[in-house]
């Protein structure tokens, strides 16, 4: 796997991701990380309010907006919140339900991704609930879509308004966690060649024939998400994947420990956005 | 958000320049077959791809990553720097976002001769 050298590119006005990518940035910290990144969309769209970005691709284009607008009146995914919240209802065969594992409370949205500092690895919300589901000798599900979406559907419906604030502690382990994210983030990888960053922050507003690229930040808000391309929810790994495919490189396992690094990384990036899943998408 | 009217005018006062100082903007009749070949591999979506960021010719729904493939006789003279670019492109910009398709093996080396025949014909 080759890291980009964008410290030449940086001539070319990529200084935010040059000034992150560089060999150097990986002794930046993960909040002067936040205002470089937050700065660079800033300043690469004017007037976009920071919170506006947890609407994807739709903060930036007016056109598409409308259309989006108008189905997020009768959402899509509005059948899965409602089996999401039967499935947190649903008794386990020992009588307990998932509530026994999150205090009895949905809004779980805002307490994850964290650092579990007795595990050395980042916890993610589906890892959490699959963790249940077994310790209570239930079967595990599927981490890319089906039951797994409908329950986050649920749980992120019930979050909606919290703020994202994943903390990354002064914990050498937790820093390598955000590190290996970050890498992956600026890392060209598959037979096209390319890095998150490079479409998400060097071509963000710019069309891939007929998608705008929507910008990196705030891409962690809205999860899980209706694509009308899938025609059902998918979660935030199952992205990844696809991400991934797009530039023909072997996709991970969702839930694998590269995803949930990356996840932590870019979730950090979203830092003061509302969660404000699920959502609906092209 | 789109430049590409802005490259596209740029690009078109760079033609008009050349044909008023009366060189030759045709290529010599490349292989019409290669060119046709190449055409396709060009606009083929699982090979180049070139729409997906370039504007070109008379393909549907181009991206704008790239700048529009325009005159390219006159803007690339040299066969083998614009063979290198769809090549290998992070040679001439080691940050540039365009796939290296002979790098990578995402063409054969007779598919980008085919392109590239193509390319000079626009
Ligand atoms: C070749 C360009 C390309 C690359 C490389 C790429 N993506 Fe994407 N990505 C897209 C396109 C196109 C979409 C759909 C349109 C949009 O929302 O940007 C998308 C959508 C997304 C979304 C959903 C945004 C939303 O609001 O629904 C996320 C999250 C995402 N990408 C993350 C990543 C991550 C992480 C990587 C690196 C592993 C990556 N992408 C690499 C092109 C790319
Ligand atoms: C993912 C986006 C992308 C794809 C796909 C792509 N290019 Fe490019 N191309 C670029 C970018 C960006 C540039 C600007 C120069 C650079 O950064 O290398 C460029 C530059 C070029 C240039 C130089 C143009 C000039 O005016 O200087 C040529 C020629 C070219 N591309 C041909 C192709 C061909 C042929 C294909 C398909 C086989 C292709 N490109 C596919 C992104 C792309």
């Amino acid at each position: 796997m080759k890291f980009t050298k964008l410290t030449l590119a940086a001539i070319c006005a990529l200084i935010a991701a040059a000034a992150m990518a560089d060999k150097k940035a990986s002794e930046t910290s993960p909040s002067e990380d936040l205002s470089v990144y937050r700065d660079y969309f800033a300043k690469r769209f004017p007037g976009v309010p920071l919170n506006e970005f947890g609407n994807g691709v739709y903060s930036i284009d007016r056109v598409s907006r409308d259309s989006w607008e108008a189905i997020e009146e009768f959402p899509p995914y509005e059948p899965m919140i409602e089996a999401g919240e039967a499935f947190w209802n649903q008794k386990f065969a020992n009588g307990k339900s998932l509530g026994s594992c999150f205090d009895g409370n949905p809004a779980q949205r805002t307490n994850y991704p964290h650092w579990n500092a007795e595990r050395k690895m980042v916890m993610t919300l589906p890892l959490a609930i699959n963790e249940c589901l077994i310790a209570n000798g239930e079967t595990a599900l599927n981490y890319k879509k089906g039951k797994i979406a409908d329950v986050l559907a649920y749980m992120s419906y019930e979050s909606r308004g919290q703020k994202i604030n994943v903390e990354v502690p002064d914990d050498p382990d937790a820093l390598a966690a955000y590190s290996a994210g970050k890498s992956f983030y600026f890392a060209r990888r598959g037979q096209l060649n390319f890095s998150c960053a490079q479409c998400h922050m060097e071509s963000a507003g710019m069309y891939v024939r007929t998608d705008i690229l929507s910008p990196a930040v705030g891409h962690a808000s809205g999860w899980p998400v209706y694509r009308s391309k899938w025609g059902e929810l998918g979660t935030l790994h199952r992205r990844f994947s696809g991400c991934n495919k797009q530039v023909r490189a072997k996709p991970f396992a969702a839930q694998s420990e590269q995803y949930r690094n990356l996840e932590y990384f870019l979730t950090h990036m979203s830092n003061g956005i509302e969660y404000n899943g699920p959502s609906a998408r092209k | 958000m789109r430049n590409t009217a802005r490259w596209a005018t740029m690009a078109a006062a760079l033609a008009i320049a050349i044909v008023g100082s009366g060189l030759p903007l045709a290529a010599i009749a490349a292989d019409t077959d290669a060119v046709a070949f190449g055409k396709q591999v060009a606009f083929d979506r699982k090979k180049g791809n070139c729409l997906a960021c370039h504007v070109m010719d008379d393909g549907e729904s181009p991206g704008n990553i790239g700048p529009p493939l325009i005159a390219m006789k006159a803007r690339f003279p040299d066969r083998a720097r614009l063979r290198a670019q769809v090549w290998d492109a992070q040679v001439a910009n080691p940050g540039t976002r365009m796939p290296p398709f002979g790098k990578h093996q995402a063409l054969s080396e007779k598919e980008i001769d085919a392109i590239v025949d193509y390319l000079y014909t626009l």
